[in-house]
């Protein structure tokens, strides 16, 4: 297994920051379940790639700052994040939740980016006024969220009294986290998707095609607002495809960035 | 002491016929409105009596859901502002946390303190965990927003020359001259509700009155909280009307009957927490903390007996309830010695939230136990001298 994280410091704000591997940097933004230091996406990608995978303000074991209350938030605080290391020609992969917020990222600033991945991203409205795009799920049980999220649920099963404790902890903050940044308007950005179209890099829809928290509809429509987006997708994975299909996905990524 | 009558003014039909659920999600289909209309008036018909018989009246409001049709306490306040004589009209509570407006909810409380020439208590509540899918404001946060309504309320009641302005972190006005402005000065009391040490510091530092629901012979520990917050302020020890307590009260002219009228009025433990599960729980309505321990499987018990035996709230026997101190019940003489000795255990507790009245009780059980109880057990509470606790408890 690879080195654990560190804490880094940007802005005078605490994160946890996992580095590893070298040669193209590669930024991973996590969705709201979080990221493991062990999750096997992270050593696919780092073969290939300088991988950074922070976790976010208010998630895990990173700082929660004071007013961080939006996705603007997090999204003004990566482009310090990339401003302060002086990166340039960054590929930016994010999932779900982590998606969401590399699409933010991206309709304001990339000068400093190079491609954009968004695998199952949330973030956009698409649907009729009395539509629910985005499943509810803080209003489902955890069976019910395995079961929409999880080609097969087992993978996203945790036992939290066989954890630790500071594994709980971190995923307790991540679900209030969530909420801090998404619960309303749940999950989106009302003004994003009219902002897609100043994406002008090259950028990658990933699909989980299993993904019952959103339609692959949903996905296609979100490809159709960003200029030159591909669409590709991940059988057997939902809507964490970085998780149930972790080779595949990193060896889409790298292909797609040409690593 | 003083005894106000309370009922979550209840649609119990909804008990027969439902699949799991009473709050949020039951459909509003199974409410008959003139069924709703009769039970209304029932209800307000009750509290008139109340007043009569000389108790104060508690109100309250909870949403998308039949164990409480007040969706908004505005409401009744305003029918009994009106339609009562004596009665002093507590709200417990107004979430105000979930208000998109609270210059509205200075308004509504001013006006009704006037219409009813200053009866009015003015409870601010963050809110049981179900309201969140109802009102969809964000539980993260929530008790910052609380305060901020909290001060910009008081600030707006008690601001009467001029103008003042309000940019801040949840609330934004310009021009803030509420109309008309309330009849107690500097403005109603403030009560609230709390079941947390760190809530109850803050209410004793600020001095208002603090209510405890379901705390039984384990709520000593949060009044004395309370206490070290109010005389950190350079008070003495709180007075007992800093205290106030939501008991079920069931009482009759015999033992068996007032157990049986117990059972009833335990309804309401019974059916005020079927709820569809993720609704129990949203994010960020208890800490991180907290919310870790419930993870690993880990739930602190709320309630006990005198004797530290864990009553399960819900589920609890009367004779359990009776001896967690949630349920006062028996002849009216069961029912004092049970009230005064819980005074005694909290070191002083001046306010006795009456629930009378729950579930399908009739309204000749209902008419009979407030009557009882207003004409055998409160006269007796009203002289009853209360301790003053000074520090915590052996």
């Amino acid at each position: 297994m690879s080195a654990t994280s560190d804490a880094v410091a940007i802005n005078g704000i605490r994160i946890e920051l996992i580095e590893r591997g070298a040669g193209r940097p590669l930024l991973f933004l996590h969705p709201a379940t979080g990221i493991a230091d062990d999750a096997p996406v992270l050593d696919a990608l780092a073969k290939r790639a300088r991988l950074m995978a922070p976790t976010h303000p208010g998630f895990g074991r990173s700082e929660a700052p004071k007013g961080f209350d939006s996705i603007d938030d997090l999204a003004y605080f990566y482009l310090d994040f990339l401003d302060s290391r002086g990166l340039d020609q960054v590929a930016v992969v994010g999932v779900s939740f982590g998606g969401w917020l590399a699409a933010e990222i991206a309709v304001k600033s990339t000068a400093r980016i190079s491609h954009l991945v968004l695998a199952n991203p949330v973030g956009i409205k698409v649907g009729g006024r009395e539509q629910r795009d985005i499943a509810d799920i803080f209003a489902v049980t955890e069976d019910e969220y395995l079961a929409l999220a999880y080609c097969d649920p087992k993978v996203g099963k945790r036992d939290y009294k066989a954890m630790p404790e500071a594994a709980v902890l971190a995923a307790s903050r991540n679900r209030e986290a969530t909420a801090r940044y998404a619960w309303s308007p749940y999950m989106h950005n009302p003004k994003l998707k009219g902002r897609l179209h100043r994406i002008r890099i090259p950028t990658l829809l990933l699909w989980g095609t299993s993904d019952r928290v959103l339609s692959e509809s949903y996905g296609r429509a979100y490809c159709a607002a960003i200029p030159g987006a591909r669409f590709q997708t991940i059988e057997r994975a939902g809507h964490y495809p970085h998780e149930e299909q972790p080779q595949e996905f990193a060896n889409k990524v790298l292909a797609f960035i040409g690593s | 002491m003083k005894v106000y009558q309370f009922t979550e003014q209840p649609y119990p039909e909804a008990w027969k016929d439902h699949s799991g659920s009473l709050r949020v999600n039951l459909p509003n289909r199974k409410c008959d409105p003139k069924l709703a209309a009769d039970l209304f008036h029932r209800y307000y018909d009750e509290w008139m009596l109340a007043d009569e018989l000389g108790y104060d009246i508690m109100l309250n409001e909870h949403h998308q859901t039949a164990t409480c049709m007040s969706s908004t306490v505005v409401v009744g306040l305003s029918v009994l502002a009106r339609q009562t004589k004596k009665a002093r009209l507590l709200v417990l509570g107004y979430p105000i946390g979930h208000r998109q407006d609270p210059l509205r909810v200075a308004e509504e409380l001013s006006t009704i303190d006037v219409i009813s020439r200053g009866r009015l208590d003015m409870g601010f509540i963050k809110g049981v965990p179900y309201e969140f899918a109802a009102s969809n404001q964000n539980p993260v946060g929530v008790m910052e927003r609380f305060w901020e309504a909290h001060d910009f309320i008081i600030k707006a009641m008690t601001s009467h020359d001029a103008p003042f302005n309000w940019e801040s972190e949840h609330f934004h006005y310009r021009h803030v001259n509420i109309w008309p402005r309330p009849w107690q000065q500097p403005h109603p009391p403030v009560w609230s509700t709390t079941g947390s040490k760190s809530n109850a510091r803050v209410l004793g530092e600020r001095g208002y009155v603090m209510a405890t629901l379901g705390t039984g012979y384990n709520t000593r520990a949060l009044y004395d909280v309370y206490r070290e917050g109010y005389m950190s302020k350079g008070r003495g020890a709180p007075p007992s009307d800093r205290f106030a307590y939501l008991g079920l009260v069931a009482v009759a002219d015999n033992e068996r009957d007032a157990r049986e009228r117990g059972e009833q009025v335990a309804s309401y433990l019974r059916s005020s927490s079927i709820v569809h599960l993720p609704f129990r729980n949203p994010p960020g309505f208890l800490s991180v903390e907290d919310n870790a321990r419930l993870m690993r499987g880990e739930t602190p018990p709320r309630s006990y007996t005198k004797d530290r035996r864990v009553v399960d709230m819900r589920s609890g026997s009367v004779q359990e309830l009776i001896d967690a101190g949630i349920l006062f019940c028996g002849t009216p003489d069961q029912a004092y010695a049970q009230i005064v000795d819980f005074c005694e255990y909290c070191g002083g507790m001046g306010n006795l939230l009456m629930m009378g009245h729950a579930g399908s009780m009739t309204p000749a059980d209902t008419v009979d136990n407030l009557t009882l109880f207003a004409r055998e057990v409160m006269p007796r509470l009203k002289e009853y001298k209360q301790p003053v606790a000074t520090a915590t408890a052996a």
